[in-house]
């Protein structure tokens, strides 16, 4: 589903002493199928942006539209609950949301309000569970057993058994180990290829915004800073650093081998091999 | 949800009733409302009413904001002049309607409750409008420290009101955000039967319970590391000080206080 965002603003408690202008005038486009990544300082609208994304906030002005649902100033769409279906979102410490049992009830708990069958669910169930890398031998433990990490695995299973198109994930990684983090997020990067999703990663990690994702979006209080390509982004140190943010260590090395031989590497967002071979042909050059 | 929660909302500010010793608010408050029920006739209730309106202004808080405030309260004013406007069967039948008799004493009676209702309202909401909750906290812990000679838990009864008042923004803040992680995952707050709804109270209630257990228990680690050891011999960082501008408003509420006894009607 593609999404559209059309001079959406959004303000909280408006006619207040507390109003707060959390977006201002954001216009974007996400094309179904596409993965990406929006950065931002805390408090920046990130958190206000991904909540229009299923209809749990409304603009105050401007447009927003997921596929077929159009969201606008007081019109809920009617079939919210569908949205809600074909919109999944992992929510930051997702794990927070657990109160089930058990861990397959808690798993169901998603696709049963949506009204899927038994059947359904179950089927569904075994189908995630290696998805997010649990083993079915935790089905019938109470998920407030298992340590934080698988929590939190629980928790994004629950998301994902309700099939959606598009999926939404507010910093899945905070607080977990590297590992951890590394494996989640791969986890997301198969699913988006293997299940044709669509994926918006609020994420503070440049690292993970440059590695997984092929569109990136700035906001900066409430407006859009800067948008396009990762490798056009994060190569514009100075304007990233005016809004308190800071480049990928690759660029980073990048910019200071350049500095300290005299030299030109152009970055394309390659691996770090790549730029390891890259830099030793270079250097063979200089030797020569 | 959030609308509702407005009523005593502390907004920030530096007007003369911001800066009131908060022990001098509270008693002015205390001594407002037992005053209010001696007020029986125009003179004083409309001393009263002045005293609140300037109390009101000089605060600078947004009018249309206390208002909005009151709105939950509009219904159990309007509801008690009602009641009394068809209930109450004194003084002279001013009107006779299909099966209704009005009279002159229910009326005025009515407005006279009514306008106690707003006063009282209106004057305690501005203390919570303007005091920080730590601030009435800091507050009733002086004012009840008398009682510590009789082995009353002053410091820790004050404790408990300042944690459970610094809990409040975090738990609805906790709620909001379970109830929209719930509400993508599907549950339906707003609509559907009665019974529905009810159940889906539980996904919200029990990871809120779990939360706040969690952060009960890291609150007293944290506390017991820093040494906390309770009330004995602890200072404070904010000192209470009653300074000029508080006795001139004790002075002046006892002015209105005595015009107030002054004017009211006796026997």
């Amino acid at each position: 589903m593609d999404i559209i965002f059309k001079n959406v603003t959004h303000i909280y408690q408006p006619r207040s002493p507390f109003e707060h202008i959390a977006l201002n005038d954001i216009s974007l486009f996400i094309p179904s199928g596409s993965f990406v990544a929006v950065i931002g300082h805390t408090g920046s609208g990130k958190s206000t942006l991904i909540s229009h994304l299923n209809g749990l906030s409304l603009p105050t002005e401007g447009e927003v539209r997921i596929g077929e649902f159009t969201l606008t100033k007081d019109k809920k769409p009617e079939n919210l609950m569908e949205l809600r279906s074909r919109v999944g979102v992992v929510f930051q410490y997702p794990e927070h949301q657990l109160f089930e049992e058990t861990v397959r009830k808690d798993i169901a708990f998603g696709p049963k309000n949506f009204g899927v069958s038994e059947e359904e669910i179950e089927s569904r169930i075994r189908e995630v569970l290696p998805a997010v890398g649990l083993s079915e031998s935790m089905l019938d433990r109470s998920p407030f057993d298992l340590s934080g990490g698988q929590m939190r695995r629980v928790a994004i299973a629950g998301v994902l058994a309700t099939k959606p198109e598009v999926i939404v994930l507010d910093e899945p990684t905070a607080g977990l180990d590297p590992r951890g983090q590394k494996e989640i997020m791969d986890m997301f990067y198969h699913l988006h290829h293997s299940e044709n999703l669509t994926t918006v990663l609020v994420t503070h990690s440049m690292e993970d915004a440059l590695k997984y994702a092929d569109y990136v979006i700035i906001l900066n209080k409430g407006k859009k800073y800067m948008e396009g390509k990762p490798e056009d982004i994060f190569i514009q140190k100075d304007a990233l650093h005016q809004v308190g943010l800071d480049v990928p260590e690759i660029v980073e090395f990048i910019a200071s081998f350049e500095e300290k031989f005299q030299t030109k590497i152009p970055f394309h967002n390659q691996s770090i091999s790549q730029l390891a071979q890259h830099i030793a042909e270079q250097l063979r050059g200089v030797g020569r | 949800m959030n609308n509702l929660m407005i009523i005593g909302q502390y907004v920030p500010g530096d007007s003369v009733i911001h800066r009131l010793d908060p022990r001098t608010k509270i008693t002015v408050i205390f001594f407002f409302v037992v005053i209010v029920f001696f007020a029986n006739n125009l003179w004083s209730y409309s001393t009263l009413i002045i005293f609140a309106l300037l109390s009101m202004f000089s605060s600078k808080v947004p009018i249309r904001f206390i208002l909005k405030g009151l709105t939950p309260v509009w219904f159990l004013i309007i509801f008690t002049f009602l009641l009394h406007l068809f209930i109450t069967k004194e003084g002279t039948k001013v009107v006779d309607f299909w099966i209704f008799e009005f009279y002159s004493g229910g009326i005025l009676q009515g407005i006279a409750i009514s306008i106690r209702f707003f006063l009282l309202i209106l004057i305690t909401s501005l203390l919570t409008l303007t005091t920080t909750p730590i601030e009435i906290t800091d507050a009733v812990e002086e004012m009840l420290a008398p009682l510590k000679k009789v082995k009353f838990p002053v410091h820790e009864l004050a404790l408990m009101m300042s944690i459970s008042l610094r809990f409040i923004p975090t738990l609805m803040q906790e709620t909001e955000k379970i109830s929209r992680a719930q509400a993508s995952r599907g549950v339906d707050y707003r609509t559907g039967p009665l019974k529905e709804r009810i159940k889906a109270i539980v996904p919200l209630l029990v990871p809120l319970f779990v939360s706040a257990f969690k952060r009960a228990e890291e609150l007293a680690m944290a506390m017991e590391a820093r040494g906390y050891r309770g009330g004995e011999g602890r200072s404070k960082l904010r000192e209470l000080r009653i300074e000029k501008i508080d006795i001139g408003i004790y002075i002046f509420f006892i002015i209105v206080a005595a015009i107030v006894f002054a004017t009211r009607s006796y026997g």
